[in-house]
């Protein structure tokens, strides 16, 4: 026990430790409350239990080899990452993917979005009492996950975005399967909303709950979809498009009430908004073309290009024993990951492994703004506001 | 190996047709180091001592307007000296204009002014670059580590910390 000045004069509190191990922290969060009976005075989040230097591997790594690191940062979104990592090469050596594998590319990380939301929406739900929504949300996602295993052959650590294009031409097919998830899916996001928007329970668990004001969102670098929900409509798919994210139509969902519940409504806006863009992309996608970048030296060549053509084998055989050397500069890419803006950031020497690779993770970030939105609150939102900046500790830790 | 395609250099630019550039140049005529750009990106090169008052002049600066932080990465260019060098990334959502502040620092006296009081996002981004890199920032109210334990040993990220740390 400890006496100090509160707002409400001179108190005596506890400091309640919360975590590392605690269910609704998502992982291996911990945060040290003081409270104050059961309002809470000061919060400081404790971060770095996942630490596994992801950065400090990537630069004894080779281009090619660091992508498959780069799933496990944010490991809800690994298409996310691999994306902005590819992209970021690709800008270095100038080199663009084809049309094709853009499209391709838009689609999945369409689909990671909405599988990251339903996870999000899933764990949300279940802190705050709901437990039918958690169920329904993981089924729907375990679909999305077939998706990402038959075109790839991983569920979750995929891989699949290489540098010039993509590892490996999808099956045929694929795109039916899409089709039946995203026919499915509008229903079920209106199921969600029957379980959730109107419910009481939820209204009062997460109305006026975790407010912050778009200025101090901004002032701490917040993005994604909190910043979105105090209606800032900053989106790099539209503000700095990428991966040919300007030829689709859809919206940027905003709010102005800022709190737990409209960032709830914004991502599933969110999720409807990708269903949008998927079937655009369905319909774009060229029924054949190539899905890698014309780029020798760089690209893997075909395997029976490999065992027929001297030069290929050559070619082949350099990219996987040392690689490529992009020129020496630095660039930084910023893409919108389902949490906000990932950035990567990558400084060359001209050698065939990077000087230095940085990752902008957006919940590491957005997590920094945790005391703001629960500090002079009761210790039953500190649950609703963890949640509602949905965090994933591989990204907060790296 | 050659690369296929166009290469991109590293080129100088003319500060001033550089809007960002002019701007600082107007508030402090040492702020600019210099202009460069890669990839379409721009880098101006700000000297230590003027980084915080030049962070607060993109941020005030009503034709600037760099409300955004988007994050601060360090570079070891061990053995090279000035060895360190920070990069700020800033953006600015109304302009939709980015642009990336420079600083160097050397590998003996690794200081600088921290930026929290232009954007108190900076509070971890800070913390992350002191804690695997060593570099200290004046100013900051609370320069602990944060991704590693208390107790730790050196900086990871340099380049003379082994990838497999020490054993």
């Amino acid at each position: 026990m400890t006496t100090v000045e509160t707002a409400t004069g001179p108190a005596k509190t506890m400091v309640l430790n919360m975590g590392p191990q605690h269910p609704s922290t998502h992982g291996v969060l911990r945060v040290l409350l003081e409270l104050d009976g059961e309002t809470v005075v000061k919060a400081t989040p404790d971060v770095g239990y996942l630490h596994t230097g992801i950065e400090k591997s990537c630069e004894a790594k080779t281009y090619s080899q660091a992508i498959t690191l780069t799933d496990r940062i944010d490991y809800l979104a690994p298409l996310s990452n691999n994306l902005g990592f590819c992209l970021a090469v690709e800008k270095l050596l100038g080199l663009e993917a084809p049309k094709r594998a853009q499209y391709i590319r838009v689609l999945l990380t369409e689909l990671t979005r909405i599988q990251s939301h339903l996870v999000w929406l899933g764990t949300h739900a279940i802190d705050l009492g709901a437990m039918s929504v958690f169920l329904y949300c993981f089924r729907e996602r375990e679909e999305i996950l077939n998706i990402f295993e038959l075109v790839s052959g991983q569920r979750m650590m995929t891989s699949y975005f290489r540098i010039g294009g993509l590892a490996l031409e999808p099956p045929a097919g694929w795109l039916k399967s899409v089709g039946r998830v995203i026919q499915m899916l509008p229903s079920r996001i209106d199921e969600y909303e029957a379980l959730l928007t109107e419910n009481r329970i939820w209204i009062a668990r997460t109305k006026g709950v975790g407010y912050i004001s778009a200025t101090d969102a901004i002032a701490m670098s917040m993005t994604g979809p909190t910043l979105r929900a105090a209606g800032i409509p900053y989106d790099n798919r539209k503000v700095f498009p990428y991966s040919s994210y300007e030829e689709f139509d859809f919206n940027v969902p905003t709010r102005t009430d800022s709190d737990c519940y409209g960032r709830y409504l914004i991502r599933i806006a969110e999720m409807r908004e990708s269903l949008k863009i998927i079937r655009q992309a369905m319909d774009k996608i060229p029924a054949d073309g190539p899905i890698k970048a014309d780029a020798p030296g760089i690209v893997p060549p075909q395997r029976e290009k490999m065992k027929t053509e001297m030069e290929a084998l050559i070619y082949h055989f350099k990219i996987f024993t040392e690689g490529f050397s992009p020129p020496p500069g630095e660039t930084y890419v910023t893409i919108e990951s389902p949490r906000g803006e990932l950035g990567v950031f990558i400084a060359s020497d001209g050698t065939p492994k990077p000087l230095r690779a940085h990752f902008r993770a957006p919940s590491y970030i957005n997590l920094q703004a945790l005391p703001r939105l629960i500090e002079g609150r009761l210790i039953a939102d500190v649950i609703a506001c963890i949640g509602t900046i949905d965090i994933v500790l591989g990204e907060v830790d790296r | 190996m050659a690369l296929p395609g166009k290469t991109n250099v590293t080129v100088q630019a003319d500060p001033n047709a550089n809007l960002v550039a002019q701007r600082l140049r107007e508030w402090n005529a040492r702020a600019v180091e210099s202009v460069s750009e890669f990839c379409g990106e721009i880098t101006i090169a700000v000297p230590r001592e003027l980084i915080r008052g030049a962070a607060d002049r993109c941020r005030q600066d009503a034709t600037l307007h760099f409300n955004l932080l988007s994050d601060i990465v360090c570079v070891d260019r061990f053995p090279l000296e000035p060895r360190f060098e920070l990069n700020y990334h800033l953006t600015s959502i109304p302009r939709r204009d980015k642009v990336r502040l420079r600083v160097c620092l050397s590998g003996d006296d690794p200081v600088v002014d921290s930026v929290i009081a232009v954007w108190p996002g900076a509070n971890w981004m800070e913390r992350e670059v002191f804690d695997l890199f060593g570099v200290r920032f004046h100013g900051h109210p609370e320069l602990r580590r944060i991704l590693l334990p208390e107790d730790w040993e050196g900086h990871p990220l340099r380049k003379d910390y082994p990838t497999e740390g020490f054993r």
